[in-house]
């Protein structure tokens, strides 16, 4: 009895500091904030919503029986099919989830202020991305661990099918062509960052031969080995940098370093995964994991003030990173730092596999997000530790604050953030590079952000060190999921063209090869070639196309959960995804809506299209703005169209799961529940795990 | 402890699956010749990487 009150008490403490934390961040106006109030908030929410609402779901509304054999028992094939220890299943899952996603959402978002992103990647991922991911985790997990398409497709029908599959296929391409854009823009002019990321691709081939010839599946060793070369290449960038005859060969225009990613994409996706892609995630895995570690330690370490005000004016759409208002394009700018579509491919794909036991689908499923919401906490950190006048002169597109860095620092310091030309010269010196004025894309100013918290926590003397390291990364991680995304969509489209020529669905058959990645590459290397050639930086155009686009997938995933819960008879619960789903529904349709028909020139594509249409009628733009504007034109017609099929998409997979919902409430045949039967676990109680 | 710690990373990293498949071999499959570490090590990572394995 004594105990439970302890308990209780404990609880109501975590509460109460959790709700200061908030409540302080929220509140607090003119003083600057300390960043412990933001880590405290998250860590509080966290362990609230962990305790009470993921273990009701876990408990109540999915029923997870711990005494029903998985997947992983049943078809324990020691290949894909294992049960595996609890820690190790959330060690790959969360390696999976976690991408370059939340790392640069929430440094966009910054623009708004620190407040709206930060409550939206707290209260978005307790509410929304964790149910999502622990539901298609536990759906996945009763359908003997099928995928989220395979799901809509035998519990909503093959239109839903159907739409999930399009839906990823095309989210893809967008998030590579993204992707690429932020590891050109972070490599443009800077030899130094160019030498460094351009390592990381012999050091992967290296490793990949070491761990199959000279010493086969020692993956510890080998990756050992690549974190050392690896941050030589860091250190050997600073050398090229000061090297006259090397530097100019590393110190390139943005389009042609787009052309030598697109270029890379393409070899990357035809070589065997032995030689480039395995070895290569091995490396960023053991990055990602030790950066997220070194990142957190430092914070609360060095916790610093936030410097960012809670709200910037641009909340009424004028921002300079991206146009739009806070409502919506701030949910779908943070998008995977609170809830990410991508995560439902995994929660159905290989993580049910290998899960031993249903209790786990709580830690795994909901604990994966809220760790990855923490790292976009974290990024949101370090971009608002930054001043904002030099947070908004590395991130502004030279096309809104203008070419010269005189017109860019009066234009910033205009808006009430004073910056100099002094304070970002010497800026740029400290961390290695030539400028950081107009680096759009969020990983230069994040690597700013990391480069001064590790700085101040590990030793100021290496700035630029830490900075080419943030740097370096970001880029293993983003070319990791290149490469994956890219493979991944061949397949898909291989399997699509099975349906004409069986010869062509052949993933083994050369010429099959050649084409379907060639069809990928170009798919993403055309957005990826316009973000670059565009003037306002595509950024601006690409990142929210991004958002939707996850945000719609997350809507086919929690469509596919709510419609199981009613055919389940728990229509009383299915508000646990329902709610979400209508959030996302309403915020994906109006950002859509704005990007489509917006009269902003720098919101609306077709607005944009015509606006620029009429100047080069005119001749008001000059020749070299000319030259490119009928393909700008084109591409803003185009990502308007895009746009809508991405709207009519969401709403025929909602509306199949209403119909199916319906019929069911009418007692009409709709397709039965897919779900396998019980077979009791044989894995008893004090089974050790290994 | 420390023990129990390097074998948590050896699982967690897959640098001790051949050990696994072997003694998986042996279980359930003890009539046939197991692969070599070499030829286990490259089916597998064909296998691992013919789906989505990582996200934005």
């Amino acid at each position: 009895m004594l105990n439970l009150i302890t308990r209780r008490l404990a609880w109501l403490v975590v509460a109460l500091t959790g709700a200061t934390a908030v409540g302080g961040i929220a509140i607090n106006r003119g003083e600057p904030v300390n960043t412990l109030w933001f880590i405290t908030a998250a860590l509080c929410i966290y362990a609230i919503a962990y305790r009470f609402y993921a273990a009701w779901i876990a408990a109540s509304v999915l029923a997870t029986d711990e005494t029903r054999a998985t997947p992983a028992e049943r078809f324990n094939n020691g290949r894909d099919f294992v049960p595996t220890n609890r820690w190790v299943v959330f060690g790959h899952h969360f390696a999976a989830i976690a991408g370059p996603g939340p790392l640069i959402g929430p440094t966009l978002a910054a623009q708004f202020g620190y407040l709206p992103g930060t409550l939206w990647i707290l209260f978005g991922a307790v509410l929304g991305g964790c149910v999502q991911d622990m539901t298609t985790l536990f759906f996945s997990t009763r359908r003997d661990g099928r995928s989220l398409g395979q799901m809509a497709r035998d519990e909503l029908g093959p239109i839903g099918g159907m739409a999930a599959l399009t839906g990823t296929l095309i989210i893809m391409v967008i998030l590579i062509a993204v992707l690429g854009l932020v590891v050109v823009n972070a490599m443009k002019h800077s030899p130094w960052a160019t030498f460094t990321v351009a390592m990381t691709i012999p050091v992967a081939v290296v490793v990949g031969l070491y761990m199959r010839n000279i010493r086969p599946g020692r993956v510890l060793e080998g990756s050992l080995l690549g974190l050392v070369l690896l941050l030589l290449a860091v250190a050997g960038g600073g050398w090229v940098d000061h090297n006259e005859t090397l530097r100019p060969l590393f110190d390139q225009e943005g389009l042609t370093l787009a052309w030598f990613v697109i270029g890379y994409g393409f070899i990357a996706a035809v070589l065997p995964v032995w030689l480039l892609l395995a070895p290569r995630d091995y490396l960023s895995t053991f990055m990602k994991l030790g950066t997220v570690i070194l990142l957190a330690l430092a914070i609360v370490l060095l916790h610093p003030d936030v410097k960012m005000p809670a709200l910037t004016q641009f909340v009424d759409g004028s921002g300079p990173i991206f146009g739009g208002k806070l409502f919506p394009f701030v949910f779908i700018t943070i998008a995977c730092g609170a809830i990410s579509g991508f995560h439902s491919l995994i929660a159905s794909g290989t993580t049910p596999k290998l899960l031993a036991n249903e209790r786990d689908i709580r830690m795994i499923g909901y604990g994966g997000m809220l760790l990855e919401s923490f790292v976009a906490i974290m990024a949101m950190i370090a971009a608002t530790v930054l001043d904002p006048g030099v947070y908004f002169a590395i991130n502004s597109p030279a096309g809104i604050v203008g070419k010269e860095a005189a017109d860019a620092v009066a234009t910033i310091s205009s808006w009430g953030f004073p910056v100099t030309v002094e304070q970002m010269n010497a800026l740029a010196r400290e961390m290695g590079e030539k400028t950081l004025f107009a680096r759009t894309g969020g990983a230069p100013s994040l690597a700013v952000g990391m480069a001064s918290i590790f700085g101040s926590a590990f030793g100021q003397g290496m700035l630029a060190i830490w900075y080419h390291f943030a740097i370096m990364f970001e880029a293993v991680f983003i070319l990791t999921t290149l490469d994956a995304g890219t493979r991944v969509g061949r397949f898909m489209l291989q399997d699509f063209l099975g349906n004409f020529s069986a010869k062509l669905g052949k993933t083994s058959w050369y010429p099959s090869v050649l084409l379907s990645s060639g069809i990928i590459v170009a798919a993403w290397g055309y957005f990826l070639y316009i973000g670059v050639i565009d003037p306002n930086g595509g950024v601006n155009i690409l990142w929210p196309l991004f958002g939707i686009a996850n945000q719609m997938l997350a809507a086919i995933a929690l469509s596919v959960g709510t419609g199981i819960l009613i055919k389940s008879g728990k229509l009383n619960r299915a508000w646990i995804t329902g709610v979400p789903l209508a959030w996302l529904a309403i915020v994906t349709t109006t950002a859509a809506y704005e990007k489509v028909f917006s009269s902003d020139v720098r919101v609306g594509f077709l607005a944009a299209a015509n606006d620029l249409a009429a100047k080069l009628a005119s001749g008001a733009l000059p020749p070299e703005k000319a030259a490119v504007a009928p393909q700008l034109i084109f591409n803003q017609q185009l990502d308007a169209g895009l746009t809508l099929f991405f709207i009519a998409v969401l709403w025929i997979v909602i509306g199949d799961m209403l119909r199916v919902a319906l019929r069911h409430l009418q007692g009409l045949p709709i397709p039965p529940l897919s779900e396998s039967p019980h077979e009791p676990s044989r894995l008893v109680e004090d089974w050790v795990r290994d | 402890m420390w023990h129990r710690l390097w074998r948590f990373i050896r699982r967690l990293s897959g640098d001790d699956a051949y050990e696994r498949y072997l003694r998986h071999h042996g279980r359930c499959h003890a009539g046939e010749a197991p692969l070599s570490r070499r030829e286990y090590f490259k089916r597998e990572q064909e296998r691992k990487w013919g789906g989505v394995r990582r996200c934005c």
